[in-house]
């Protein structure tokens, strides 16, 4: 590396505008496919990422059916075209690790024991990927689930934090996930006070690591908030077109 | 993770020594397993290292071969961390391609190296955008008992200490290799401290029945300097944030203790 690019300027402003502690614009669309039993968007800066959710279903093979709860299944993948050089559509050994990751925060939300012998089906597809697309992958994945009528312990939201330039900051986009000093993304779910995904890498001391911690969980509880209106408004919109066809009548 | 009836007895037993802060196996909570360490076991690899773990036992072997370099990277030598469960190792592993637990694995192992510079990959390069060396972590994990990542971290980082590099001469943009070794040049000794969540109280190194019943584990990577360089949350569970900022703590500390196992005190 010639020369390091700064990712923060002399007010404290980041490469898109932000400020440490700022968020990118999101986007949240619940219900955007009709064949799923349960289907989201995000957009989050330049993250496009869609998830939908089958089941519960049969197992298929049967033997990893499970006799007293549901197996929930995940796979994120992000499409060749998602990013600057095409990524090979066979799945890579990050992609692997992601969708065990997000698996795993996820799983604590859902009250699997409800569906025993039975598969939950997930997939996460990045269309277009601008950094901290796990953690967007978690918030748009809960809220197919939840659009699937799964019965759920609380939205899972997650949020990175990490360091860049030396500052602690929230939300991190492509280039300063890739030329930052640390990334720290968490996944949590607000009403209950647990942290069901939660990775890092770079370095930070303890104390500065504490300081990211923190902050992606605020922006976890921003984003929480996001959610919820996201859910909302899709019931919102059928109320609103049944009134319609009433008042049509 | 498992839900038999055996387990369930297995895991009040296993959680009720813990909340009155012992053991099954009569360890303190925040004791590691008896930890044995040999290097240079395997002649044919250019670092190798066994860590018995309590009964986990992991071999790592360190490869390197002449290669190019990553476009983004030209001027850097490359690292590989692959890890191998293999089936004589346990009754649950199979033959086959990588499935997500080995792959998670080395990719934990790799971060812990790569983030705290552990290798020092520049120093790799032989002809810039051509060739550089490639160095290949070979996990192979021979009996599972638990915590294979850090057992797996700690024979790493004990390979790495003991691997030779060929010496080497550029002729007319040619690489020949000549006679003699030098040591990998290092600059960083990441070791991993992993704790397991067993119904709300946290445990050091948990063995096997452990993983089987814990919430969740959290693995923390240290470099040399106390800086956390890696972390992984693993297991289908959550653990609250007053509990991942006193495992933070608590792990630095046996970080300590792991790193003076393998590198001496300069």
């Amino acid at each position: 590396m010639a020369e390091k690019i700064k990712l923060i300027d002399e007010n404290g402003i980041r490469t898109d505008g932000r400020k440490p502690d700022e968020l990118r614009p999101i986007k949240l669309e619940v219900g955007v496919l009709s064949n799923a039993d349960g289907s989201a968007y995000i957009e989050q800066g330049k993250n496009k990422i869609l998830a939908a959710v089958y089941g519960p279903k049969e197992v298929h093979p049967r033997h990893l059916a499970l006799p007293d709860r549901a197996i929930l299944r995940c796979r994120y993948h992000m499409a060749p075209f998602s990013v600057q050089e095409r990524k090979s559509p066979a799945p890579s050994r990050r992609e692997t690790e992601l969708s065990k990751v997000i698996r795993e925060a996820l799983e604590p939300a859902i009250f699997l024991e409800r569906f025993p012998r039975t598969s939950i089906d997930l997939f996460i597809e990045v269309l277009q990927a601008d950094g901290g697309t796990r953690a967007a992958g978690v918030t748009v994945a809960s809220l197919a689930l939840a659009d699937a009528g799964l019965p759920m312990r609380d939205l899972v939201v997650a949020c990175a934090a990490g360091k860049v330039d030396g500052y602690i900051v929230l939300d991190l986009n492509d280039i300063e996930d890739k030329e930052g000093m640390a990334d720290v993304p968490v996944a949590y779910m607000p009403s209950i006070d647990a942290v069901g995904l939660l990775q890092m890498d770079g370095q930070l001391t303890p104390e500065e690591f504490e300081e990211a911690f923190n902050l992606a969980l605020e922006g976890c509880r921003r984003i929480y908030e996001l959610q919820k209106q996201s859910l909302k408004a899709k019931y919102l919109a059928i109320k609103e077109s049944v009134e319609e066809a009433v008042e049509e009548k | 993770m498992t839900s038999t009836m055996i387990s369930r007895i297995r895991q009040s037993q296993i959680a009720q020594l813990i909340a009155s802060g012992k053991r099954l196996d009569g360890r303190e909570l925040t004791e590691y397993r008896p930890i044995q360490i040999e290097t240079g076991i395997i002649e044919k690899a250019e670092g190798s290292a066994r860590v018995r773990l309590g009964k986990t036992e992991v071999m790592v072997g360190i490869k390197i071969e002449l290669g190019e370099p990553f476009s983004d990277r030209p001027n850097e030598g490359v690292l590989t961390t692959n890890a191998e469960f293999v089936p004589l190792a346990s009754p649950e592993f199979e033959a086959g391609p990588p499935g997500e637990d080995s792959v998670e694995l080395a990719r934990v192992v790799d971060r812990g190296i790569r983030e705290s510079k552990a290798i020092d990959l520049e120093k790799l390069c032989i002809i810039p955008g051509k060739k550089v060396f490639v160095i290949f972590i070979d996990i192979y994990v021979l009996n599972h008992d638990g915590n294979l990542i850090d057992a797996s971290a700690l024979a790493a980082l004990a390979a790495l200490t003991n691997t030779k590099i060929f010496k080497y001469e550029v002729k007319d943009g040619n690489v020949e290799i000549k006679p003699g070794f030098e040591e990998l040049p290092l600059m960083n000794f990441p070791v991993a401290v992993t704790l397991a969540d067993i119904d709300g109280k946290l445990v050091v190194d948990p063995w096997l029945d452990e993983e089987e019943v814990m919430n969740a584990r959290l693995t923390i990577s240290f470099d040399k300097d106390g800086k956390i360089c890696a972390m992984q949350k693993g297991g289908s569970g959550t653990l609250s944030p007053k509990q991942i900022i006193k495992a933070v703590k608590l792990a630095k500390e046996k970080s300590e203790e792991l790193r003076s196992l393998v590198v001496k005190k300069a």
